[in-house]
C-alpha cells in the first residue's frame, strides 16, 4: 500500500515556489530520510503532507486520503514532530503528555508508557523549563508516538540528541516500520541517517533533486572512491602518472586517490605493487553527505591539486 | 473529555499557575472592597443603600479595570502559541480549529467570571453584613455581576480577534492597548466633542444608538438605568426618560459584542493557514 503519494505538488508563499513541482511515493512500512539545505523546501514538503497548508499546485495523498481536506480520522493517524518542539515550560512531563494524549483521545496511560520508551520517567514529574534540549526532543517523540500512529513525521528529529540516544532513536524508529508504520524524517546530520533509512529524498530549492534508496542514488551519481594512502606520496603520485584525480597533503606523507567505483580494484592491485612506497591505505566510499552535496548541487570541497 | 474541554481546562489551570486567577480576583476583591467601604460613608443624606452605592462605584472602575483585564488575558491566546510553534502541533491533533479557539475561549472566560464573581462577590457579601441592602440593591448588584463578566468576555472576544489577525505578539499586545484606550476613553470623548462642536445640532437623535456600538457603554448604560435605587444616585435619573433601551436591549448588546468579534475571528482563523 501506498502510505503518502505526491504528484508534481508545488506551493507559493507570496509568488514564490517553495516547492515545485515534487512527485514521489512512499509504501507503508518505509523509513524515509528528507534530505536538503536550510529553505530547500522540507518543512513546507511536511506541512503539506499533513494537511496544514494546501497545494498551489498538483496532489497529495496520505493514508489514502487529502491531508488539507481530511478529518479527524487521518489525524487520529498520524504522528508529527516539529522542529524545535515546544511545550509549556511550567507544565510537567507528565502533564503534557496527558493532555496531549486527551486531545488525540486516547488512553492517558499511554503517556507513562512513551515517557519510559524514550527515557524520560525519571523526569516525568519535572517541569519542563527544566528539561534539556534533548529531553525536550525526547518529549516531542513520545508526543508523536501517541496513539500508534501509522504515519509519522518527524522534522529534524536528532537535533540536540547525543550518539547514545541517537542510536536508542533510531532504534524506536525501527521497531515500528517492522510493525507496518511509516516513517518521514528530515536531517542535517546525514552520517546516521545511512544505513539506517531505506529511501531519501534529496531536495534543492524546491525541487526534488533525487529520489529513491540510497544504494540506487550511490551507483546513479557515481561518486568516486577515495583511497588515501601513507608512504611516498610524491613517488606513488609521479608513478599512477595522471591516470586519477590525486591530491597529496602538505607535509607530502598522505595522498588521496579519487577512482570510479569500477577501477578500484585494479587500483589497489597497481598500489599493492609499489611494495615499500605504501605504508597504509584506507578506502573511503561516498558517503551521505558526498551524496547530498553531489545530488544538491553543491561544490563538494574542491581537492587540492597538484602542484 | 473532548477537546474543546480538555483546552478550557488546561487554559484554566494555566491561569491557575501562572497567578492570573489569584491576580485579577485579588485586585478585583481589593479595589471593591475600598470603593464599599468609602462609600458607605457618605451616604446619609440621599437615603442611598450603600449596596446601591456599591454598584455605582464598582461599575464606574469595570470599565477600566475589566477590559483591560480581558484584553491582557487574551490577546495572545492564539498568536502566543503560533508563535512559540505550539499551534503548529496542536493542529496536527485531532481537533478542529473551531474547537481550540472555543476550548481557549472557554478557560480564558472561567478565568474572568472567576475573578469577577468571586472579587466582587466579595465586596458584595462584606456590604450586605453591614445590613443595609434591600432586594432591589441585591438584584443591581446581581445585574452588576453578570454585566461585569459580559463586558470582560466581549473585550476577550475582541482579544482573540487581535489575536488570530496578527502574526506577531508584540502588535497583538499594542492592538489590545489601542483598543483599550479606544473604547474606554477616546469613543466618549469623541462622542462628546463631536456633541459640543456642533452645539448638539448634529446627530443628537443617534448618539443614544451609538452607545451601543461600543461594549462599555452598553456597560455602563445598563448598570446605571437598569434599576430604580441607582438611577437616583448616578444622576441618570433625567436620562433614562431619553435614553430608549430596556436593559435587555443592552445586555444583548454586550451579548452581540461577544458573538460577533469571536465569530469573525473564528471565520479568520479557519481560513488562515499555518
Amino acid at each position: 500500500m501506498t502510505v503518502i503519494a505526491i504528484h508534481q505538488a508545488g506551493k507559493d508563499y507570496d509568488g514564490r515556489a517553495a516547492l515545485d513541482d515534487v512527485s514521489f511515493a512512499v509504501p507503508e512500512g518505509r523509513c524515509v530520510a528528507l534530505i536538503g539545505h536550510n529553505g530547500a523546501g522540507k518543512t513546507t514538503l511536511l506541512k503539506l503532507i499533513l494537511g496544514l497548508i494546501r497545494p498551489t499546485r498538483g496532489r497529495i495523498e496520505a493514508l489514502g486520503v487529502d491531508p488539507a481536506a481530511a478529518g479527524r480520522d487521518f489525524r487520529q493517524q498520524i504522528g508529527f514532530l516539529p522542529e524545535n518542539v515546544a511545550f509549556h515550560d511550567e507544565l510537567t512531563g507528565t502533564d503534557t503528555l496527558v493532555f496531549y494524549a486527551r486531545l488525540k483521545g486516547v488512553d492517558a496511560a499511554q503517556g507513562g508508557r512513551l515517557l519510559d520508551r524514550v527515557g524520560l520517567t525519571h523526569a516525568a514529574s519535572r517541569r519542563i523549563k527544566t528539561y534539556s534540549k534533548g529531553m525536550r526532543q525526547r518529549l516531542g517523540l513520545a508526543q508523536a508516538l501517541l496513539g500508534a500512529p501509522k504515519l509519522l513525521l518527524l522534522d529534524e528529529p536528532t537535533t540536540g540528541l547525543d550518539p547514545v540516544l541517537r542510536q536508542e532513536f533510531f532504534q524506536i524508529i525501527r521497531e515500528l516500520t517492522a510493525l507496518g508504520a511509516t516513517v518521514l524524517l528530515s536531517s542535517h546530520v546525514l552520517t546516521e541517517l545511512e544505513a539506517r533509512t531505506d529511501l531519501a529524498a534529496i531536495l534543492r530549492d524546491g525541487h526534488l533533486a533525487a529520489f529513491g534508496d540510497l544504494n540506487t542514488l550511490r551507483r546513479d551519481a557515481e561518486l568516486p572512491v577515495t583511497v588515501r594512502v601513507k608512504g611516498d606520496a610524491m613517488a606513488i603520485s609521479g608513478k599512477l602518472n595522471g591516470a586519477y584525480h590525486k591530491s597529496m597533503s602538505a607535509d607530502q606523507a598522505t595522498i588521496d586517490i579519487d577512482c570510479p567505483p569500477v577501477k578500484k580494484m585494479a587500483l589497489l592491485r597497481t598500489l599493492a605493487g609499489y611494495g615499500e612506497l605504501c605504508s597504509d591505505l584506507e578506502v573511503r566510499l561516498p558517503s551521505l553527505d558526498d551524496l547530498y552535496l553531489h545530488y544538491s548541487g553543491r561544490q563538494i570541497s574542491a581537492p587540492r591539486e597538484l602542484e | 473529555m473532548n477537546g474543546i474541554l480538555t483546552l478550557a481546562v488546561k487554559e484554566f489551570r494555566d491561569g491557575l499557575r501562572n497567578k492570573w486567577v489569584a491576580g485579577a480576583t485579588i485586585l478585583l476583591a481589593v479595589l471593591a472592597f475600598a470603593l464599599t467601604f468609602l462609600g458607605s460613608s457618605p451616604t446619609g443624606l440621599l437615603d442611598v443603600k450603600p449596596l446601591a452605592v456599591t454598584v455605582v462605584s464598582i461599575s464606574s472602575l469595570t470599565i477600566f479595570l475589566v477590559p483591560l483585564i480581558a484584553l491582557l488575558l487574551g490577546y495572545d491566546a492564539i498568536v502566543g502559541e503560533s508563535e512559540r510553534g505550539c499551534l503548529l502541533l496542536m493542529l496536527t491533533y485531532p481537533i478542529s480549529r473551531s474547537e481550540i479557539l472555543f476550548g481557549k475561549f472557554l478557560g480564558h472566560a472561567a478565568i474572568l467570571a472567576f475573578a469577577t464573581l468571586i472579587g466582587y462577590g466579595a465586596a458584595g457579601a462584606a456590604a450586605a453584613s453591614t445590613g443595609s441592602a434591600d432586594v432591589e440593591s441585591w438584584r443591581a448588584f446581581a445585574g452588576l455581576l453578570l454585566s461585569s463578566v459580559l463586558l470582560g468576555l466581549a473585550f476577550l472576544a475582541l482579544a482573540y480577534l487581535v489575536s488570530v489577525f496578527v502574526t506577531e505578539r508584540s502588535t497583538a499586545a499594542g492592538i489590545a492597548v489601542g483598543l483599550w484606550m479606544l473604547f474606554v476613553i477616546v469613543y466618549d470623548l469623541a462622542l462628546m466633542g463631536i456633541l459640543v462642536a456642533s452645539k448638539g445640532g448634529v446627530g443628537a437623535d443617534i448618539f443614544p444608538s451609538l452607545l451601543l456600538f461600543n461594549p462599555a457603554d452598553a456597560y455602563r448604560l445598563f448598570n446605571l438605568t437598569a434599576f430604580e435605587n441607582i438611577r437616583k444616585i448616578s444622576g441618570m435619573a433625567g436620562l433614562s426618560a431619553s435614553a430608549q433601551f430596556p436593559p435587555a436591549v443592552l445586555l444583548l448588546a454586550l451579548v452581540a459584542w461577544i458573538a460577533v468579534p469571536l465569530a469573525v475571528a473564528l471565520t479568520v482563523f479557519n481560513r488562515r493557514e499555518a
